[in-house]
């Protein structure tokens, strides 16, 4: 199939009008984070960092960061330990009721956040908080952010066992080696890039997440998101949130970035 | 070489966790939507009844998510003109070492932060905005916004999809056609866009779901629209066996959409 030049001319030119389309939204926030009109009126009458130095003394937006930091530490280290015991299960292993097994792993991001959330609420209500005097708080964002972190770090290792193979692992069991030898002495040190990619970016998710969040956080810890979220809607804090939100962004893309690095190139793809 | 027994000692911690941190939460509300409300608390008591689910099929309700399976629609088919011939030129048009380039420009957005990418439309669309600046207009808050920020959101969902599409359908293919006196527009609808099927199918999966439930960027950029994700918000608090019935409708409909594309043979490889 052979393209006439002026295809390929219309081809070009559509696909600079798509990157404009994905990118100008983003570089506008990014403009009006130093646009001295308060409305952001556009084009801007001029430029200021005073937002930035606003943002940067703000309260709220502090301790939200630091909410968010938390909880995604949080959501990271127990997403990281289950993710990669279900992937070295269902990629090494054949038993009754793995296909069940794996539906219920990638259900968290099938199904829409609300209904998540909905039930992490309720469940937080009836149990959490009158028998075990749990209130919807740091804790409980990291259980929720948990349960779909584990989908990125089970996607990354599972990748990544499926493409070594096991034959390695069958040649260490060959030499002799103990099943807990092989897996510290040849399986973990294989998965090890794809195991950091994982988790780097069960952080940005966990980072990034507002659905689940605004049903399991409590109204005391609001993550950075929730933060945005809350003074959106209020014009006088309107310069403060676009600051906040090119942070957000800037803290979002890094793990993509990183986990290219480490995990090669399907790991960002790992969130479809 | 995979080994034939259950490895319960690598299940026993996340699967306990799935049951007792998700499975429960979930089995709990669905069992919700059959129950009723106390008229003067709000609270929720264990009586059965099916009317949540037949106040569903009341005008009001069947008109939002009538509403909502629309824009879910448009949505899907917008991110679908748009990807195909962008994820065509990333994987054919473009030099080769832009390619991982464009990837990487597709990639970000994806990660990027969900939230002030739909905050982002809002200052597009705002009055005195950039679209109103620069086009001379805007369409303002609501349906159109809605379907405009939504498309936006889930493009790289479509578009990452179809490109490993393109990667995979072989050079050979479009020359044979060629060679056999198929033109260029013939060769597209008859060899490319068949073996492209699967991927756009799997790529629909994902805007067309998420679009379904999204209440965030339709309570940003929607103005007073109503949607299905907004109505669970709303009834959350006065009435959630309602709302739980509202999300159960959801759920359902994704399941059925879910069927039909596993139909075509397109959720087969993912």
């Amino acid at each position: 199939m052979s393209l006439s030049r002026g295809t390929k001319a219309a081809l070009w030119g559509f696909a600079l009008l798509v990157l404009a389309f994905v990118y100008v939204p983003i570089a506008v926030v990014a403009l009006n984070s130093f646009n001295s009109d308060r409305t952001f009126g556009w084009p801007p009458p001029s430029l200021t960092t005073k937002w930035w130095s606003v943002a940067m003394h703000a309260e709220g937006p502090r301790d939200a960061l630091w909410t968010s930091v938390k909880a995604g530490v949080g959501a990271t280290i127990i997403a990281l330990v289950l993710g990669a015991l279900l992937a070295l299960a269902l990629t090494r292993f054949d038993f009754f009721g793995k296909r069940v097994i794996n539906l219920l792993v990638i259900l968290p991001i099938a199904l829409p956040g609300i209904v998540t959330g909905i039930a992490l609420q309720s469940m937080i209500q009836n149990v959490l908080q009158p028998v075990l005097g749990i209130n919807a708080g740091l804790f409980t964002i990291i259980v929720g952010h948990a349960t779909f972190c584990v989908v990125v770090v089970f996607n990354n290792v599972s990748a990544r066992l499926r493409r070594m193979g096991a034959s390695l692992e069958a040649a260490s069991a060959d030499l002799g080696a103990r099943p807990w030898q092989t897996m510290r002495l040849v399986t973990l040190p294989l998965v090890r890039s794809s195991l950091v990619a994982g988790a780097v970016l069960a952080f940005g998710l966990s980072f990034d997440e507002i659905v689940v969040t605004t049903f399991t956080a409590g109204p005391g810890t609001p993550t950075l998101p929730i933060w945005i979220f809350n003074n959106l809607f209020r014009p006088n804090q309107a310069p403060v949130v676009n600051v906040v939100a090119v942070v957000l962004v800037l803290i979002s893309i890094l793990p993509v970035w990183a986990a290219q690095r480490l995990g090669g190139e399907a790991a960002a793809e790992s969130r479809i | 070489m995979r080994q034939r027994r259950t490895p319960f000692g690598l299940l026993a911690a996340p699967m306990a966790w799935l049951v007792v941190a998700y499975l429960g939460a979930l089995v709990a509300i669905f069992a919700t939507a059959f129950f009723t409300t106390d008229p003067f608390t709000n609270k929720v008591v264990t009586t059965f009844t099916t009317e949540n689910f037949s106040g569903l099929f009341t005008s009001t309700y069947l008109r939002i998510i009538g509403r909502t399976l629309l824009i879910a629609a448009l949505v899907t088919i917008l991110c679908m003109v748009i990807a195909v011939p962008f994820a065509y030129f990333m994987a054919r048009v473009a030099p080769r070492r832009l390619r991982g380039v464009l990837v990487a420009a597709v990639l970000v957005p994806l990660w990027a932060s969900y939230l002030v990418k739909a905050y982002a439309w809002r200052a597009m669309l705002q009055p005195e905005g950039v679209l109103d600046s620069v086009f001379g207009g805007t369409p303002g808050y609501g349906t159109v916004a809605v379907v405009l920020t939504l498309t936006y959101l889930w493009l790289p969902y479509m578009i990452l999809p179809v490109y490993s599409g393109f990667e995979r359908l072989p050079e050979a293919h479009l020359e044979a056609s060629a060679d056999l006196g198929g033109s260029t527009a013939t060769t597209f609808r008859r060899i490319v866009l068949p073996s492209l099927t699967p991927a756009i199918v799997a790529g629909s999966v994902f805007t067309f779901s998420l679009s379904l439930g999204d209440y965030i960027a339709v309570q940003i950029v929607g103005g007073k629209l109503q949607v299905l994700g907004t109505a669970v918000r709303q009834n959350i608090v006065l009435d959630l066996p309602f709302a739980a019935a509202l999300g159960t409708a959801s759920v359902v409909i994704m399941v059925v959409y879910l069927t039909l594309a596993g139909r075509t043979g397109a959720l087969d490889n993912l």
